[in-house]
């Protein structure tokens, strides 16, 4: 098992690489996209049902076939690594999003009361109490959506996105199971790493609350 | 303009979405350098009549006018830095320090940082706590009384003319509250502001108070001084004259 992963260290570094360029992409938008939406939605909470009834709908398709059924569309169809991750996008927001409304929404009423009370403009009130009070909660989020889209991530290989998924699909079709660990085992520990960083930047933002 | 009341109430209700009627036909003049204690039971009305005063809640028919100018008038944002506010438990910002916490309006309000230096200080010291003691600690590093002293600080931090209080002593022990109640008492005396000041206190409200409106169920029953108060002959008025009067043989007994 360990000289197949030698043999194949580069390759399998290159495989690494694409997987991580597919996550990091795709995660990068679904912040740019959910933490906004999420706040959006803390000051329109008549559109809550429906956008994260939405989002709950893409969650519930089974992610080979919203890549199958992309795949025919005119841009996104294109190339196989923008489908990728427009998908791993869709299914990435939902966490984000809902975090970011839950975190909002959780603060302690008198504080965000007070803070109103006190003069500050809605971007304020935003920039000083909202989303310093709720960065954990958000951050928390991302985390979950960024440890699923590392897994996700791999069935992308079956629409020639690349990543380590190459490797899953290849050893099941070799029924080789050396060769699937090849791509699972760079994978789990990618995940683990992420789960692991972004799990010490949550509990970074807790204390800089609770002390200096 | 300087003997027009400070705040002044014409026919004032206000209603929920749901249409039920928290605050009916409110007429009430607020004078300038007085406490005006609002005293009733909880549902009484006297938070949202505070919360109408800086436009947390609009009124739904009246006039309701700061400095003579109708609130709906008045950019949200000026009128709210023009009056302090602080509440029960004080509301501070739990991730800023005491300094931030105090320093915030004024930094909003583009002051030069030597000047927001001075006056945090300042503020800090009116209230009892000592800045180089209290500066950089954590509201969850205070007692309920400091951190309602650091409430306080903050509503007179950008020094404005009024005041609203939402009963800002209302969590404290007996012994902290009668501390604070005398402190506030005197630093008024220096600062002369115009207070609206909420309670369901009757002896905060007769020992702070310069008037004192009695409110039930949505509407003003009365204003009166404290001497009056203990006088007066209407019969809302009565339960809480009663409360303070066996209050006071308590302990004299």
């Amino acid at each position: 098992m360990l000289d197949l992963l030698l043999n194949h260290k580069r390759e399998i570094l290159t495989s690494a690489g694409e997987h991580l360029w597919l996550v990091g992409i795709s995660m990068v938008l679904a912040i740019a996209i959910g933490v906004p939406l999420g706040i959006v939605l803390t000051r329109r909470p008549g559109w809550k049902n429906l956008v994260l009834g939405a989002n709950s709908v893409i969650q519930t398709v089974p992610s080979l076939a919203l890549f199958g059924l992309l795949l025919p569309l005119p841009w996104l169809g294109a190339r196989a690594d923008r489908l990728a991750i427009f998908a791993l996008t869709l299914y990435a927001l939902l966490p984000i999003i809902q975090n970011t409304y839950v975190g909002i929404t959780g603060i302690d009423p008198p504080v965000r009361e007070a803070a109103v009370a006190m003069g500050l403009t809605p971007l304020q009130l935003l920039w000083h109490v909202e989303l310093p009070l709720a960065s954990n909660v958000i951050v928390a989020g991302i985390r979950v959506a960024t440890v699923a889209t590392v897994g996700l991530a791999t069935i992308a290989a079956a629409i020639g996105a690349g990543g380590l998924g190459e490797y899953i699909f290849r050893g099941l079709a070799m029924v080789d199971n050396r060769v699937i660990l090849a791509g699972a085992i760079p994978a789990a520990l990618i995940a683990l790493t992420a789960y692991f960083l972004l799990g010490l930047l949550q509990r970074m933002l807790v204390r800089v609350r609770v002390h200096h | 303009m300087s003997d027009s009341p400070a705040i002044e109430f014409v026919d004032v209700q206000y209603r929920t979405a749901e249409n039920r009627v928290l605050l009916s036909d409110l007429n009430l003049s607020v004078q300038r350098g007085e406490i005006l204690m609002l005293l009733g039971p909880s549902g009484s009305g006297k938070t949202t009549s505070l919360k109408l005063i800086n436009r947390l809640l609009v009124p739904s028919a009246g006039r309701l006018s700061v400095d003579s100018r109708a609130t709906g008038d008045w950019d949200p944002i000026q009128l709210r830095r023009h009056i302090g506010y602080a509440i029960q438990e004080g509301g501070l910002f739990p991730h800023y320090t005491v300094w931030k916490n105090v320093a915030l309006v004024p930094m909003l309000e583009g002051w030069e940082q030597p000047r927001i230096k001075t006056r945090v200080e300042e503020v800090l010291q009116m209230v009892g706590l000592p800045p180089a003691e209290f500066a950089d600690r954590y509201p969850d590093q205070l007692s309920g009384g400091q951190r309602q002293r650091v409430g306080l600080a903050r509503a007179l931090a950008a020094d404005p003319p009024l005041l609203l209080m939402d009963e800002p002593f209302g969590a404290l022990d007996p012994i902290t509250r009668a501390e604070l109640q005398k402190e506030f008492k005197q630093l008024q005396q220096r600062l002369n502001k115009t207070v609206v000041f909420v309670t369901h206190d009757v002896s905060e409200a007769l020992l702070l108070g310069d008037r004192i409106a009695l409110m039930a169920s949505g509407s003003l029953r009365g204003v009166y001084g404290p001497r009056e108060f203990l006088t007066a002959s209407d019969a809302a008025v009565k339960p809480y004259v009663d409360a303070f009067r066996t209050m006071q043989q308590v302990f004299q007994s």
